[in-house]
């Protein structure tokens, strides 16, 4: 056996690898979109597919069914209807007082629908791609989340989809605060977990005292998200191996698992 | 079973079956789901290329699929080509004394590729400067990636050899029949036909 021909294939793949692994961050990531856009046709093909599939299962559904569901939702739209308004008064009672001691106004949440159109192939991220893209104004970091709490952050922008960093990925580490007692801390990835649903809080003074069950919302520092967006709920509470800070384990209020929809939220 | 020369239908289909394991890696998401981790099939089908395919179709294949691979994911793009070619490579290598045809063959060399490949993407993918998720139940991972991995090669023989029966002409069979050299016997034997 002559090994030349084989020394020549892999030099010549290891030059193209090395090629392309040394391109500028500009040009690596359109080339990536580029290259990743020739997937466009079959992930349209495989949603459209879904949409019949979906719409032929609502077809066949009891008509008793629906109209239970009917009233069901019904009941539900008069009592988010009623929140809405509490929520409203609310607001403008913030808005006043703010006004009054001359804090800098909050802007209302602005949101765009996207579908979940793929998952990372691979097994080291979680990221996930959703079918908004530069056509719709998506930008990079911008915020998405679903109506349980945050998802991730946009982190690549083509022209009819974007790459979505899940909460849990090594990309996506952001400060977050306990909802009641606004405790800080660092919103990071559980390697140590199986379960996609649970991340690390961490770097939490030994000071305070974290609950288990409690709500840890984003803190609104670092400015990629806003403040105020649920995260998830504190598991339990350990002191770090060297004793100097509080380590809570969270599990998500968003499940990554099954994400059809979600939320991005646009300036 | 396939051999080195090539034609177009086996290249198509390839290339094809390719970009589909790809695209099902990213889309479908049920083992992730129950088992916690996701299939590669590319090291399975580069273990089916370097045994059934050409130098040069191996090679493509190992860069158009890593790179489809690394277009999908958050990987630093062409970090998945070189353990894919150096897979397919070692099979193209040593085809001459595998027994290529044998399921339990194709069974541990799918696994010795399916273990092997995210191993040294692994080491790449830290060699790079990237931070990928890799904690404690990364063994668990790799091993049920790995065996996904085996349990698909044989797949991917049965389903080429398929596709090779289905897609390519069939070589000409002369019969060992010949009329003229028929022995017949009986009383009329003797008169010619």
């Amino acid at each position: 056996m002559s090994r030349r021909p084989y020394v020549m294939a892999f030099g010549f793949v290891l030059m193209v690898a090395l090629l392309v692994l040394n391109l500028p961050e500009r040009q690596a990531t359109r080339a990536k979109l580029a290259w990743g856009s020739v997937f466009m046709p079959v992930f349209g093909l495989a949603g459209s597919v879904e949409g019949v599939v979906e719409r032929g299962h609502q077809a066949l559904l009891p008509r008793s069914y629906l109209a239970r569901q009917i009233d069901t939702l019904r009941q539900e739209n008069q009592a988010l209807r009623l929140e809405i308004l509490q929520a409203q008064s609310i607001r403008q009672e913030n808005d006043r007082l703010r006004a009054a001691v001359a804090w800098q106004q909050q802007t209302p949440w602005r949101l765009r629908l996207g579908r979940v159109i793929g998952q990372d192939p691979s097994n080291w991220w979680r990221t996930m791609w959703i079918d908004l893209g530069e056509r719709e104004q998506m930008q990079v970091n911008m915020p998405v989340l679903t109506s349980e709490g945050l998802v991730g952050r946009v982190a690549e922008v083509a022209f009819a989809r974007s790459r979505v960093v899940l909460v849990g990925d090594p990309q996506c580490r952001f400060a977050a605060q306990v909802g009641e007692t606004r405790d800080k801390g660092i919103v990071a990835p559980d390697e140590a977990s199986f379960d996609r649903q649970v991340v690390h809080f961490t770097y939490v003074p030994t000071t305070v005292t974290l609950a288990p069950g409690a709500l840890v919302v984003t803190s609104g520092d670092g400015g990629v998200f806003p403040k105020g967006i649920p995260v998830g709920r504190i598991v339990d509470v350990a002191t770090n191996r060297y004793g100097l800070f509080l380590e809570a384990r969270l599990r998500l209020s968003a499940n990554l698992n099954r994400l059809e929809e979600v939320w991005v939220m646009v300036p | 079973m396939g051999d080195g020369s090539m034609n177009w239908p086996r290249i198509i289909s390839v290339f094809v079956v390719a970009y589909l394991a790809v695209f099902a890696q990213s889309r479908f998401l049920f083992l992730r789901h129950t088992v916690g981790a996701q299939v590669d099939l590319l090291p399975a089908l580069l273990v089916y290329a370097g045994l059934c395919c050409s130098l040069p179709l191996v090679v493509t294949v190992a860069v158009t699929g890593g790179l489809w691979l690394d277009a999908l994911s958050a990987n630093p793009l062409g970090v998945s080509m070189i353990p894919l070619a150096a897979a397919g490579l070692l099979c193209h290598a040593y085809r001459d004394v595998i027994l290529r045809d044998d399921f339990g063959t194709q069974l541990s060399l799918g696994f010795a590729a399916s273990a092997g490949v995210p191993l040294a993407t692994l080491g790449l993918l830290i060699l790079v400067g990237a931070d990928p998720l890799y904690g404690g139940w990364f063994v668990w991972r790799w091993l049920v990636s790995a065996a996904l991995g085996a349990a698909f090669t044989p797949l991917f023989f049965l389903l080429f050899s398929e596709l090779d029966r289905a897609l390519s002409y069939r070589p000409e069979t002369t019969l060992s029949y010949r009329p003229d050299r028929e022995i017949d016997r009986g009383r009329d034997a003797h008169v010619p036909r």
